[in-house]
């Protein structure tokens, strides 16, 4: 245990005190925000220009449907021809120029409508554009047939389907949003953590071997020992890093969003728009998150994330043994990637749809995607005896996978100059 | 003599290929004893057992009488011939972190690593990196760390290579220095010439299986084969060949010598007497060089290889 207690401190320094690692400490954070600024000050810029885009209506049926935003000004050239429309637009670099030929009916024109402009326009324009042809077409046939179309906007209502569970608690759609977001910030962050320091695990145990310590530490501790103090001692260090990060990060988003004065919370994508929200709602929204089960979810996180993480590092210390030089990596890299990759492609696709479908279900107990996929289940709500089995057999397999990976670590590590294939590893499990 | 390590009868199979086969070696308390063997003979797996590193798969390890523990690697100081140490870690702050895994306070290995910092005028290097050192330095350090922990046995796989004579000199004292205060070293090496002045006990590997095994000077004794080089100075050297050759088995001789004179070898039968053969050669020649040929380790390495072929 002494000897274990010192590995893990000289590891831990060596992380810490490595100068890559303290750069990448603390510009990490200053990077990201930096860059979220940036995003946010651009789109804030494209959002504040104005297009300007020339009309050229022959049925006359339009104009008073384009009404003029923020983003477009919409000029009237309905009264010159076509080419001198086409060419005032071109001098003048407006933004494009729509054009409805005239009809007999309505039918004609659902394919004749044109826009000119010296760029392809925007998706998101183009859909407007049409929007606004088809639904005034659309009121002209319904009135054409002698509908009232007041009578149908009247009888318009918008549904808000309100979710509750069998005890009678109320939950709002947000709820969701909010497990969503908190099961995949999780699964994410374990993934990323597994991936940096994974590696960081290997290039360490690569490290011995190349400058030739590795045979005069295992001459005064186990193997074993040695291998678990690394992944310990470098877990910890990613802890610091993370920890950093997250504080780091933390203040320097305060200043930025102070100091450009950009509110960077709405900036980003996929953003919940908090100002549409009435109080009621918010309130429940608040309710919703302390409606989470918050302890039980930080234990399951770190059963999770220790579990996957111990599993997934010892994997890469005995491809770290196995090999003589990082570039000898790349053939044992894929079983490790694959299931990653597989988890957070389960977990944002199949999870989100459906977290208690089999495909979830399933990956959330295969061991090697389990630490990410229940991860993304759990704030959904999972059955305990679920949990149960699927923390089992991780633990069940991080038993086996750490007692395989020391033996090959073991053999591994005493070998110089040996090309190791999958084949030679499995006779290294035998000696 | 007390024995500080017997190792009885050891298996060691890696898959199909046997690395060592029944090999058994007794080493005396206090001595120097010198693993020999040539590349590939299994010198390193048999060291590694004793370091605990590898298992046998049969066989057993005793240390001052008592079965290996693995609580003993604190009694053994192991150089390793794959050596290196961490690039980017200080050389004091290293030599402590591995005195400690040897189980020394931090304060003992403080201490102690003073005394070999002076004794082997390296005390500037104490926050020097690794990677600032050239090898021979970097050797030291190593030879400091392996001795620090006062280990009652000590390992040393190919203590030499790498060093430059002025280094190799100072390390071989130091050796012998830790000798005369009780250590047992067991030297591992390819290069046999090195055990000639060092080694009072040797064994010999080879593909696995031990050859011989015993005192120096005993397995000298026992294989030379009464030989002697003769310079003779007479004024008729060709018919004094000519009457050698009838009466001796006489072989070709070369040592160095001030005198141009006849120099041959003359191997005598087992129950011949020198004397006799200087009563001789006293009453045909003037005789300027007598010496018993001694085999040389490698000699001896290389008749018991080839004979055991």
């Amino acid at each position: 245990m002494r000897s274990l207690k010192l590995i893990i401190q000289r590891e831990y320094l060596a992380r810490v005190r490595n100068k890559t690692f303290i750069v990448m400490t603390f510009l990490s954070p200053v990077i990201l925000v930096g860059m979220f600024a940036l995003i946010a000050y651009l789109s804030m810029l494209n959002s504040s220009e104005q297009h300007i885009i020339g009309l050229h209506d022959e049925t006359g049926l339009f104009l008073k449907e384009f009404q003029d935003d923020e983003n477009l000004q919409y000029l009237n050239f309905s009264d010159k021809s076509l080419d001198e429309a086409k060419k005032i637009v071109r001098e003048n670099e407006y933004y494009g120029l729509i054009h409805i030929p005239s009809a007999d009916n309505n039918y004609d024109l659902t394919g004749e409508v044109e826009f000119f402009g010296e760029e392809s326009p925007g998706l998101g324009t183009v859909q407007n554009i049409e929007k606004i042809i088809s639904n005034k077409l659309q009121r002209n046939e319904l009135i054409q047939r002698g509908i009232d179309v007041d009578q149908i906007d009247s009888a318009k209502t918008s549904v808000d389907v309100e979710i509750q569970n069998f005890s009678g608690e109320t939950t709002s759609k947000m709820a969701n949003y909010l497990r969503m977001f908190f099961g995949g910030a999780a699964g994410y962050l374990l993934m990323m953590f597994i991936i940096i320091y994974g590696n960081m695990v290997m290039r360490s145990v690569i490290e011995e071997k190349t400058n030739r310590i590795i045979e005069i530490i295992v001459s005064s501790v186990k193997p074993i020992q040695l291998m678990l103090g690394k992944v310990i001692g470098t877990s910890l260090a990613g802890i610091t890093q993370f920890t950093v990060w997250v504080i780091l990060g933390g203040i320097l988003y305060t200043i930025a969003g102070f100091y450009f004065g950009v509110d960077l919370i709405n900036a980003q994508p996929g953003q919940i728009e908090v100002e549409q929200l009435n109080v009621p709602e918010v309130n429940q929204l608040v309710a919703d998150v302390l409606n989470l089960p918050i302890l039980s979810l930080i234990i399951y996180f770190l059963i999770y994330f220790l579990g996957g993480y111990f599993l997934y590092s010892a994997i890469y210390a005995s491809i770290g043994a196995a090999v003589d030089s990082e570039t000898d990596t790349q053939q044992f890299m894929l079983p490790v990637i694959i299931p990653l990759m597989l988890g957070i492609y389960i977990g944002f696709f199949a999870v989100i749809e459906n977290p208690h479908g089999t495909v979830s279900t399933i990956f959330s107990m295969i061991p090697l995607t389990s630490p990410i996929v229940m991860l993304m289940r759990i704030p959904f709500g999972v059955p305990w005896w679920e949990i149960s089995l699927s923390i089992l057999i991780l633990l069940c397999t991080n038993t086996a996978v750490v007692w395989l990976a020391a033996k090959i670590y073991r053999v591994g590590i005493l070998m110089y100059g040996k090309k190791a294939s999958y084949k030679e590893i499995y006779k290294w499990l035998k000696y | 003599m007390e024995n500080l390590l017997v190792a009885e009868n050891i298996y060691k199979r890696f898959g199909s290929y046997t690395a060592l086969n029944n090999v058994s070696i007794t080493i005396p308390k206090g001595s120097v004893f010198g693993l020999l063997g040539p590349n590939g003979a299994g010198k390193t797996t048999f060291i590694r057992i004793i370091n605990q590193i590898t298992m046998p798969d049969e066989g057993k390890v005793y240390l001052d009488g008592k079965p290996l523990h693995p609580e003993d690697i604190r009694h053994i100081g192991y150089l390793p011939e794959e050596r290196g140490l961490y690039k980017s870690m200080k050389v004091g702050e290293q030599a402590l972190y591995l005195a400690r895994l040897k189980g020394l306070s931090k304060a003992e290995a403080k201490e102690r690593l003073q005394y070999w910092f002076e004794k082997l005028e390296i005390t500037g290097w104490w926050d020097k990196k690794i990677q600032e050192l050239s090898k021979g330095m970097a050797q030291k350090v190593q030879f400091v760390i392996t001795v620090l922990h006062n280990p009652k046995l000590l390992i040393f796989d190919e203590p030499f290579s790498g060093f430059d004579p002025v280094n190799a000199n100072i390390i071989k004292r130091e050796i012998l220095e830790l000798k005369e205060k009780g250590a047992t070293i067991l030297f591992s090496t390819h290069r046999m010439e090195s055990v000639e002045e060092l080694c009072d006990y040797m064994a010999l590997i080879n593909k696995s299986n031990k050859l011989l095994d015993g005192k120096v000077s005993e397995i000298k004794k026992e294989y030379k084969s009464n030989t002697f080089e003769v310079g003779l100075e007479s004024e008729n050297e060709a018919a004094l060949l000519a009457e050698l050759q009838e009466k001796f088995k006489v072989g070709k001789a070369q040592f160095k010598s001030i005198n141009d004179d006849l120099k041959v070898s003359i191997q005598l039968q087992p129950h011949e007497n020198p004397n006799d053969l200087i009563q001789y050669l006293l009453s045909k020649a003037r005789i300027n060089h007598f010496v018993e040929v001694i085999p040389s380790v490698n000699d001896i390495f290389i008749k018991t290889v080839t004979h055991n072929a």
